[in-house]
């Protein structure tokens, strides 16, 4: 009997996938759990498994489609069946894999052309012919470094005029005016070598990280707090701790404030919550989303159950799902399920710095570097370690108070890391 | 300054030129005894005489060789063509030899002729006799062509063309004889080869000579009622086409509209507005646009003849296209 595959749901808010790569092709064998197809969602590129065991007898969908969740993607069967190719099947979406040229748009919105699959930068020029301008408008955005592409044209055919131009020009249009270049400086020899403009295509992952932290912070009300930790005992456990663990199981300073985090939640699990209309939802369980850098943008991989592993779980599966994301590899449950989460620049040398709240958690702590610092001790200059963490929280759920508190119980275990060994 | 029509300020500058210099003389068909179809020569037989004013018999090519014949041996003559229709009879005179001689020559002799001519529809006088070929004659080089619009202009330059050494072909309007224009008293000439704005604006330009500078200076007028200001700049002289004031006037503008009489294909517009892209690209922020005659022969009806000239509705609405 024959089998419909189609675009799986991998994400809480997931419409539509693009169908990046056929692993298998139209007459192969195939088991039950082979990798059929690599699909790529906002979140990153995902393999998606074989539900049936039998021959590929059909391919609904082609490399570069994006298709709806649900919709059908494959037939697998045995090789000599009748099969029905189904009604829902997925249609190549047409001119998607295309870049098309910028458009005239209303000045607010930043014209962003169909992303490509392979989410290879897209060069167009913005001074190309295929805009409408008349020369003298597009002198003056030549010498005045004017974006003709996102001025709008109020002549015949929306042709950009001069007066177009200089209402951009006077703030009538701001987000056509490009960065102006910097006065030339220097002895007058200086030779000027001029750079191309370049227009990036951003990827599937950044356009959506856009979206969702536009949601998060025009809809949710961030507060933030700050607190400083002594982090010397904490530094000295996890120096005498990694002794004795092999290179590849190594754990982090993160590791340890991702444990340390979770207990926190657990006694305040208003901020382990998420809002859901009217009333809010504390979760049961505490899973601590850890962002990622990768390439294109970021990934919130998840830790589940984290108040109840042993830091050295915790720290394994992180290396494992981070390895797993900056692959491109990773598994739709590496990256769903997060109630609250954390964010380290500390590797950069940030002193100190607020997130925005992935929705629909209601809060996001962000950590800074450990660092060598003067410090009072009892009316003594000495010098310590210490660590800076904002709490963002989001206010239709908790307030200063509790944030504050939060953060204040948080010391408890990064300042007696012996608490997170137990 | 006094107040004259055209007509008057044709005959005015003949007069004087025939008064200052004794080797100008007229030629052409009904001149002398009968004053001059259009009446530009009235009186001048009775004052100078045959010798000087000369009807000839209805051949064009036979005035104009004649013409350039007196031209080559030290006269100046001023050859009357009744219409420029009836130029082409005389072609050949006109085109290939006044304007060639002196260079095919090597500067051996000039051919110091004026052809007065008159040009332009809205007589009803057919399709045959109603022609603006100016286009035409402003290809050659060698050819100088004057086409006015004021009378000012008119006799200041027929002065300057009686005076000057080369071929000139003058180019009057059949119905612009009456209009009424300011002149300076005494004694002035006008450089031949000179445009001029006839009146300031700072919204659009409108370019264009003879029966389109009367039309154009009315369309503005009107255009000035509605809040916009055009720019008129007079030709005057179609070869050599003086582009300065009009290209000043466009660089100010970014906008221009070209007014003639003949037909649109290959005529002056395409000149004028060809050259205001070559030499200033940059400043154009509309195509330009040119108002001229229907692409067809000129009707005798008068309604269809009014119809297929262009007329001031027709510059107004060109104005505010190439505004949009």
């Amino acid at each position: 009997m024959a089998e419909t595959i189609s675009m799986p749901k991998l994400g809480f808010d997931m419409r539509e996938g693009v169908l990046v790569r056929w692993v298998k092709n139209e007459g192969e064998n195939i088991n039950k759990g082979d990798v059929l197809a690599e699909i790529e969602t906002d979140k990153a590129t995902v393999e998606v498994e074989s539900s049936a065991s039998g021959v590929v007898r059909k391919l609904l969908a082609s490399q570069g489609d994006v298709v709806p969740v649900g919709a059908a993607i494959a037939i697998v069967g045995s090789a000599d069946e009748k099969i029905d190719v189904p009604a829902g099947a997925a249609q190549p979406a047409a001119a998607k894999a295309e870049s098309k040229p910028a458009p005239q748009t209303p000045p607010t919105t930043p014209p962003i052309t169909q992303a490509a699959v392979s989410s290879q930068s897209s060069i167009v020029n913005p001074q190309s012919s295929m805009i409408k301008a008349s020369p003298l408008a597009k002198k003056i955005a030549r010498d005045a470094n004017v974006d003709l592409s996102r001025v709008q044209g109020s002549g015949p055919g929306g042709r950009v005029v001069r007066k177009d131009v200089e209402a951009a020009l006077s703030g009538g249009q701001p987000s056509a005016i490009a960065a102006q270049r910097a006065p030339v400086m220097g002895p007058p020899s200086t030779v000027i070598v001029s750079h191309e403009d370049e227009l990036i295509t951003p990827t599937k992952l950044r356009q959506a990280i856009a979206r969702r932290m536009t949601e998060s912070k025009t809809s949710v009300p961030h507060f933030y707090v700050t607190h400083e930790y002594k982090m010397e005992a904490l530094l000295d456990i996890r120096k005498q701790v990694n002794a004795y663990l092999p290179d590849d199981q190594k754990i982090s300073v993160n590791d340890f404030i991702v444990k340390a985090v979770a207990l926190t939640l657990r006694e305040y699990p208003n901020l382990n919550s998420a809002l859901q209309g009217n009333q809010v939802l504390r979760h049961g369980s505490v899973n601590v989303g850890v962002a990622v850098a990768v390439e294109g943008g970021l990934l919130t991989i998840v830790s589940k159950d984290t108040d109840q592993k042993p830091l050295r779980q915790i720290a394994i599966e992180l290396k494992a799902m981070a390895a797993r994301a900056r692959s491109g590899k990773v598994h739709p449950d590496d990256i769903e399920g997060s109630t609250f989460s954390v964010s380290n620049l500390g590797m950069f040398d940030v002193e100190n710095f607020a997130a925005i709240i992935n929705p629909p958690e209601a809060g996001i702590l962000a950590i800074g570097a450990a660092r060598e610092v003067p410090v009072a001790v009892n009316g003594e200059l000495k010098v310590g370690w210490r660590m800076k963490a904002t709490i963002s929280v989001d206010h239709r759920v908790s307030d200063g108070a509790e944030g504050a508190q939060f953060m204040q119980a948080l010391a408890k275990y990064l300042e007696e890391p012996l608490r997170l060994l137990v | 300054m006094a107040k004259i029509t055209m007509r008057e300020a044709i005959s005015q500058a003949l007069m004087e030129e025939m008064d200052l210099d004794p080797s100008v003389f007229i030629l052409g068909e009904e001149v002398g005894v009968w004053g001059g179809t259009y009446a530009v020569t009235k009186g001048f037989y009775d004052k100078y005489g045959a010798a000087r004013v000369k009807d000839t018999p209805i051949a064009e090519n036979a005035i104009i060789g004649a013409a350039i014949g007196a031209a080559l041996t030290g006269k100046r003559p001023v050859a009357e063509l009744m219409t420029i229709n009836f130029a082409f009879s005389a072609m050949d005179y006109i085109v290939n030899q006044a304007p060639k001689l002196h260079y095919m020559f090597g500067g051996q002799f000039t051919v110091p002729m004026v052809i007065r001519a008159v040009g332009g529809g809205g007589r009803q006088l057919g399709a045959t006799h109603s022609q603006t070929p100016d286009a035409i004659f402003a290809h050659f080089p060698g050819l100088k062509v004057i086409s006015p619009g004021t009378p000012e202009d008119a006799k200041g330059l027929l002065k300057s063309a009686i005076r000057s050494n080369d071929p000139i072909l003058f180019i009057e309007h059949a119905t612009m004889y009456q209009i009424r224009g300011d002149v300076p008293d005494g004694e002035y000439t006008i450089p031949i080869g000179k445009s001029k704005v006839q009146r300031e604006g700072k919204d659009l330009t409108i370019v264009t000579y003879c029966k389109g500078l009367e039309l154009s200076m009315k369309a503005a007028e009107d255009l000035s009622k509605e809040g916009i200001e055009a720019e008129v700049v007079d030709l005057r002289t179609l070869r050599p086409l003086d582009m300065e004031p009009v290209l000043e006037s466009f660089k100010k503008t970014n906008r221009a509209v070209i007014v003639e009489e003949g037909w649109k294909s290959y005529g002056v517009g395409a000149e004028v507005s060809s050259r205001i892209y070559e030499e200033a690209f940059d400043y154009v922020d509309a195509p330009i646009l040119r108002v001229a005659q229907k692409e067809v022969p000129l009707p005798y009806n008068r309604t269809l003849e009014q119809a297929a000239l262009p007329q001031v509705p027709d510059i107004i609405a060109a104005v505010k296209e190439v505004l949009k």
